[in-house]
């Protein structure tokens, strides 16, 4: 698993299935077209940064790829979204299933005002139907895995809209790796935290990166720099150009990247 | 108060500037405006007061000469001087308690139908005709059930009670069957209180913020696991507002009530036996009362109407409260 280093292109490992394949991928909001034509491979394991201006289709990307974009009315798509190599949007896929397989963590922490336990507790409670030792156990690991246990295994019991606003969203991140998904991903999940609790989540991704493909949002190009193995650049509802993060970062092929990075628009 | 500093850069050279002078004003306006609407507030609870006043001191004649046995005695004999409310108390709880079992459970339905399965443009109009249920008449709804409702009563209803479900054995269906009763009383009244009930849950239902129904959906709910794991619990404070909000006008409801329950002054185990309700002996008895002892019974059934039901609305309010606090 560790062996297989992201940095490489994925169109140059022919065999392996990429973890998420867009291919010409697109969709609409009522009559507005919100992504054209998407051609993207992730490869698995690793960290991939969505990057682009705002508007640029960059959620609706990531809302793509675990249908919750079909919870919305009037929309429209076209193309095919692989997970693993299976076509997601196919007939004979379960929703739920696929959703419990592709984790997602939002932009605001959205815990439920339940018990810190009870978070974390919930997919592998309505999916596995696990109880008792073997969901105390998963609910530990999975804590563990976000860095939040040692704050606050003393209080599971309590509310966890006690918890700090960066707490809030690694309990998120530990709920739906309770789930022990293939792909977890992320919409600006540090955007509304300070830089003590973003680095937090950023060292938990890093430590993550291993054992999950991730995908992360973010309008931070520092955290994308930091963080990704992989870069995909969005813009106006086009994937512009995707490479791994260093040479995006310092030798991108296409001026519209290159301008965006260095802070000239967007 | 903070952007004091703001106003000193325009101050002219006399000191008067047009900016101060503006505050001025707007604070003068500011008290008229302020004594105006704390007199008005002021006023609500007031007229409250007055009135509570008003009804205790009328009601206290006949209070002070039944004593406790006002609300436990059941004999009610004006001319003896026996006022003996506990039936109608009774009535009042029983047939209130019928119509919440009905109406919560086909309430609740139809608003999770309506602001989270029904297809939108099915919404506006259903929702619309539930609500219309709240424009009938009190009096209509009692004439439709004098000869709907009381015939139903009598026949497929008792029946099916008694014989298919074999509840006859039961204190609770067991007697006569006249079709007036506590039944029917307490079947009007949540026909009347659902709409109270399903307006106020779907506005909280679709208060429910899309972060938690979306964290529910991503971590693999189904759609009826998220209603139940994510949508419910966020409004069940708002949901029992609206329930007991219901109760409330439950336990004023007069006409329609008085029209279907039978008005026998009797506490009886079964549902079939007609009863009788705070405000339907208020109702029928009010323009024969002559004397003075006669209309401070009423008032003092009137004023033990008035606690239960503030004390109802006074719960409500504070479940209220406590949703709006908790969603921030
Ligand atoms: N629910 C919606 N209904 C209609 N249009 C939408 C909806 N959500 C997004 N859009 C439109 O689709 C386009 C892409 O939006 P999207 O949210 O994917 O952008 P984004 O890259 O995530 O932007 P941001 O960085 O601001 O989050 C935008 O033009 C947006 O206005
Ligand atoms: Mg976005």
């Amino acid at each position: 698993m560790s062996a297989s280093v992201a940095r490489t292109d994925a169109s140059s490992a022919p065999g392996v299935a990429a973890a998420v394949e867009a291919r010409k991928f697109s969709f609409w909001y009522g009559e507005k077209q919100a992504l054209f034509d998407i051609e993207l491979s992730i490869p698995s394991n690793g960290i991939t940064a969505l990057i682009g201006p705002s508007g640029c289709g960059k959620s609706t990307f990531l809302r793509s790829v675990n249908r919750m974009n079909e919870t919305l009315t009037d929309i429209r798509r076209e193309g095919d979204m692989l997970l693993h190599g299976k076509d997601i949007y196919g007939s004979g896929v379960d929703v739920v299933d696929l959703r419990s397989r592709v984790g997602m963590v939002f932009q605001r922490s959205n815990p439920f005002p339940k018990s810190i336990y009870a978070n974390t507790a919930y997919g592998p409670r309505i999916n596995r139907g696990l109880r008792g030792r073997a969901l105390d156990e998963v609910v530990e690991v999975s804590l563990r895995r976000a860095a939040l246990w040692d704050e606050v295994k003393d209080r599971l019991g309590t509310n966890a809209l006690g918890l700090s606003g960066g707490q809030q969203q690694r309990l998120c991140i530990a709920r739906a790796l309770a789930n022990e998904p293939e792909v977890l991903l992320l919409d600006e999940p540090a955007s509304a935290l300070d830089p003590v609790a973003t680095q937090r989540i950023e060292e938990l991704l890093f430590e993550l990166k291993s054992q999950l493909t991730i995908v992360i949002v973010t309008h931070n190009l520092q955290q994308a720099g930091r963080l990704s193995d992989r870069t995909a650049f969005f813009y106006l509802g086009r994937l512009v150009e995707v490479g791994p993060t260093d040479v995006m970062f310092t030798r991108p092929r296409e001026e519209r990247t290159e301008a965006y990075i260095t802070g000239r628009f967007g | 108060m903070t952007d004091a500093a703001a106003p000193t850069r325009e101050t002219d050279p006399l000191g008067v500037s047009p900016v101060a002078a503006a505050m001025k004003a707007s604070l003068h306006g500011d008290r008229i405006y302020h004594v105006l609407t704390t007199a008005f507030a002021a006023a609500v609870p007031l007229l409250l007061l007055l009135i509570a006043i008003s009804i205790g001191l009328a009601a206290w004649p006949a209070l002070s000469l039944a004593g406790l046995s006002f609300i436990t005695a059941s004999e009610w004999d004006v001319a003896a001087g026996q006022f003996g409310a506990a039936p109608a108390i009774y009535g009042t709880l029983v047939s209130s308690a019928i119509a919440l079992v009905l109406a919560t459970p086909l309430a609740l339905g139809v608003s999770i139908f309506l602001s989270e399965i029904a297809p939108k443009w099915l919404r506006q109009p259903v929702g619309f005709l539930v609500d219309l249920l709240a424009a009938i008449p009190s009096v209509v709804y009692g004439l439709w059930g004098i000869f709907v409702l009381i015939p139903l009563m009598r026949d497929p209803v008792g029946p099916f009670l008694r014989e298919t479900l074999g509840l006859a054995k039961t204190p609770m269906f067991s007697g006569p069957n006249y079709g007036y009763s506590m039944l029917a009383a307490g079947v009007i009244l949540a026909i009347m209180i659902l709409p109270f009930i399903s307006a106020v849950t779907r506005e909280v239902l679709l208060a429910v913020p899309r972060s938690q129904r979306e964290a529910a959906l991503a971590l693999g709910a189904t759609r009826w696991e998220m209603i139940r794991d994510a949508v419910l619990p966020f409004a069940r404070s708002g949901i029992i507002g609206g329930i007991i909000l219901g109760l409330g006008r439950a336990l004023g409801e007069t006409m329609a009530v008085t029209m279907l329950i039978g008005n026998r002054p009797e506490i009886s185990a079964s549902l079939f036996a007609p009863g009788y309700t705070m405000a339907s002996l208020i109702a029928n008895e009010f323009s024969e009362a002559t004397s003075d002892m006669h209309l401070s019974a009423l008032m003092a059934v009137g004023a033990v109407l008035f606690v239960v039901t503030l004390i109802v609305n006074a719960i409500a309010r504070w479940l209220v409260w406590r949703v709006t606090k908790g969603a921030r």
